[in-house]
């Protein structure tokens, strides 16, 4: 049975009412999942021997913010699942809401996981709880905001004109 | 018939401005400092494909106190930015910089939240050296020209300018 | 009863041995290091955010200065991805001459950490003989793209140019006077005693932790885990080639070091291979409306030339949905996951470091061991702080 039957067998048989839908885009296999069956499902991958799913390569997070997309969550965050022996990929998503996005920390399962987890706090304001140490990674401590979120502008333009040096324009922020 | 020979019981007139100005820009001291990816041009340039120790920058310090060129290379984040503040600081007068590369010199092609637009927006700036990285040989230009300039300068005058500069 | 007390050290943003604006903040008792904590950030540049305000072709640059050493696997994870994305075939040349350039760049990222690993523990003359050998490679990017080091010479749907006409040359040059130069760098480092101090039983890790850790390249294969993404999941010609995947034993600096020397001999043997079997054809794929057409045709034809105007100044439109696409970079898995909304720029890329992810083993490396052994940590690893911090 080839890996991707494997997989879906394996969710579908313990955690069916987890599984929202299924994806298949390129030939990548993606399951958009209920948040709170994060960690359950996690950990039952962890200990199954067939499927060997022992490596977490990445953690990410996307932001449909005035897009369509947005009336399903605001927020995706996604797993990046890779089993070592069987040499297959696949993704868990999960959709977030738009105020107080907050979902279970993986860290206890998954050592890697703390960094990117931060990463993801710190670019986009999604807070993971149980994680030990939740503090800012990348950006300066002085600045406010979660950058990669789509509301946050990619730059602040400063006029600069010579007549009016001394009464510089107000920038709107 | 060298110099040398004849040095020990002669006099050598020349004025004293020449003599600090060619003592100051024949055995710079530059600061290790390297940023991002125009510091690998700059370890370039001091490897022995194009040699940098012939202009007598061969010994580069650590220590900020004990330097006297900064090569600001790459770009300036904003939380790096306080950090090359205190650097400048902490060096001891006569001092230069040359912001190497169009990151340092301008936000080069970042121009967004994280990166200051041009290094000399908190210090002052003597050389600008375009490129993105700037060739070995590039660099090698910008240092010439700042020995050129440091041929301009005067013992009279520095005090002030280093007055100005210290701003 | 004695109170323990603890000094705190701060390995600061500027020093001359960690590589880039890396601080370490450790607790030392005398010299032994109780607690380590890296702290990063001070080279973030926002280049995710500033990819997703640009089309996809004027992305491109901005990924040859996150891992500044290796440039041209940038390119290439960047270019699969979007090439994954929107379902393009390239020509059989193409994958062989990405192949052949993919590991001319490991075998220069490999140089520059040797030269600098050695700086780090005293060889200071390793960091010349490199940036010597460096130098052979930097003069081949020079001649495909036109730049030293940024080349963005892998575009999507192809290279930029056709690969130029002493190419064939200048590599065979660079495999031979490379292979030979390797016995000089072990002659000097490999049975060196005070090497072999420094490094032998410095920095373990063990198997487990590292795959616990999300580690990969020779951060994991040093350890004992037979893992490479250019056998697991091939990619662009790579189940052509006939190589090996060395592995090391202990899970220490010393194999590690044997490992990259290791890896250089065999990109060695593979850019050999694809220049042998290097086969003729197009530079670049055949699909009007998203790759560029050639420049000769953009010349004379008139459909090259309105095709070249729409694409250069509209882009073209991805379908809706994200891809993820790993390569076997020179530091570790390098991926990009590019995820599109329909439009003409990319909705969110992502690139996964594999920099940070090692670093953030640090810790587990150097606590409990002597200060030094910090230094030789950080070498080992191999980071790169533009990738760390992008």
């Amino acid at each position: 049975m080839p890996m991707e039957e494997k997989v879906r067998s394996f969710l579908k048989s313990l955690f069916s009412d987890a599984i929202i839908r299924e994806d298949n885009f390129r030939e990548q296999q993606s399951f958009y999942i209920k948040p709170d069956a994060l960690a359950p499902i996690c950990e039952e991958l962890l200990h199954d021997g067939e499927l060997d799913i022992r490596f977490l390569s990445d953690i990410t997070a996307l932001d449909w913010l005035s897009h369509e997309e947005e009336n399903n969550g605001r927020f995706e965050v996604i797993y990046n699942l890779y089993s070592l022996s069987q040499r297959y990929r696949f993704f868990l998503k999960v959709r977030l809401p738009g105020d107080n996005p907050q979902i279970a920390s993986i860290t206890h399962l998954w050592q890697g996981a703390n960094w990117l987890e931060r990463e993801v706090y710190d670019m986009m304001g999604i807070r993971f709880e149980g994680h030990p140490d939740l503090t800012k990674i990348l950006t300066p401590d002085e600045l406010e905001g979660h950058p990669l979120r789509k509301d946050f502008p990619l730059t602040y333009e400063v006029p600069q004109f010579s007549w009016n040096k001394d009464q510089p324009p107000k920038v709107i922020k | 018939m060298g110099l040398e020979e004849k040095i020990p019981d002669s006099i050598i007139l020349t004025s004293l401005d020449k003599v600090v100005n060619w003592s100051h820009k024949r055995s710079m001291w530059p600061l290790g400092f390297g940023l991002a990816c125009c510091a690998i041009e700059m370890m370039s340039t001091f490897a022995p494909h194009f040699d940098l120790a012939r202009y007598g920058m061969e010994v580069m310090r650590p220590s900020p106190r004990q330097a006297d060129l900064m090569i600001v290379s790459g770009r300036v984040s904003m939380k790096m930015a306080p950090v090359i503040r205190t650097l400048y600081e902490q060096m001891p007068n006569p001092k230069w910089v040359i912001a190497m590369g169009a990151c340092a010199a301008c936000g080069g092609v970042f121009n967004n939240y994280a990166i200051l637009q041009g290094v000399d927006r908190i210090i002052p700036v003597d050389i600008y050296v375009p490129g993105c990285p700037p060739r070995p040989e590039q660099l090698m230009d910008g240092i010439l020209k700042l020995q050129e300039k440091i041929d301009k300068e005067s013992v009279k005058d520095r005090h002030e300018e280093w007055g100005r500069k210290a701003v | 009863m004695p109170e323990e007390r603890t000094v705190t050290l701060n390995m600061g943003p500027q020093h001359p041995a960690t590589h880039g604006v890396l601080r370490v903040v450790l607790e030392l008792e005398g010299e032994t290091v109780v607690k380590a904590r890296p702290v990063i950030g001070y080279l973030h540049t926002g280049i995710e955010k500033t990819m997703e305000s640009k089309l996809y072709y004027k992305a491109l640059p901005a990924t040859d200065r996150m891992d500044y050493l290796a440039p041209m696997s940038n390119n290439l994870g960047y270019c699969l991805a979007v090439e994954k994305l929107m379902d393009i075939e390239v020509p059989e040349k193409v994958k062989w001459a990405r192949a052949c350039l993919a590991e001319l760049t490991r075998v220069n990222s490999h140089l520059v950490w040797l030269g600098t690993h050695a700086l780090d523990l005293g060889a200071m003359s390793m960091l010349l003989y490199t940036f010597r050998e460096r130098e052979l490679i930097l003069d081949v990017y020079e001649a495909c793209g036109g730049q030293r080091m940024m080349t963005s010479y892998i575009r999507i749907g192809g290279l930029a140019h056709d690969l130029p006409k002493d190419f064939d040359r200048k590599v065979r040059k660079i495999v031979k006077v490379v292979a030979e130069r390797l016995h000089d760098y072990e002659a000097l480092l490999t049975d060196n005693e005070i090497f072999i101090n420094r490094t032998k039983g410095v920095a373990v890790i063990s198997a487990e932790d590292a795959i616990d850790y999300s580690l990969s390249g020779p951060m994991l294969r040093g350890s004992g885990v037979k893992h490479d993404m250019r056998k697991a999941n091939p990619y662009s010609g790579y189940e052509n080639f006939d190589f090996e995947i060395p592995v090391g034993k202990n899970g220490d600096a010393y194999d590690r070091y044997l490992l990259r020397l290791e890896e250089i001999r065999q990109s060695l043997r593979i850019a050999e291979q694809a220049l042998d079997g290097m086969p003729e054809g197009p530079y670049r794929a055949h699909v009007p409306g998203v790759v560029l057409p050639p420049k000769e045709d953009v010349l004379y034809k008139m459909e090259s030339l309105i095709f070249h105007f729409k694409i250069i100044t509209e882009g073209f439109e991805a379908p809706f949905g994200a891809v993820y696409q790993a390569i076997e970079g020179p530091k570790g898995e390098l991926g990009f996951y590019i995820s599109s909304d329909g439009s003409n720029k990319p909705h969110r890329v992502r690139v996964r470091p594999p920099a940070f992810v090692n670093l953030a083993a640090l810790p587990l490396l150097v606590e409990g061991s002597l200060f030094s052994d910090v230094i030789c940590a950080i070498g080992s690893i191999d980071i790169v702080l533009g990738e760390v911090d992008r």
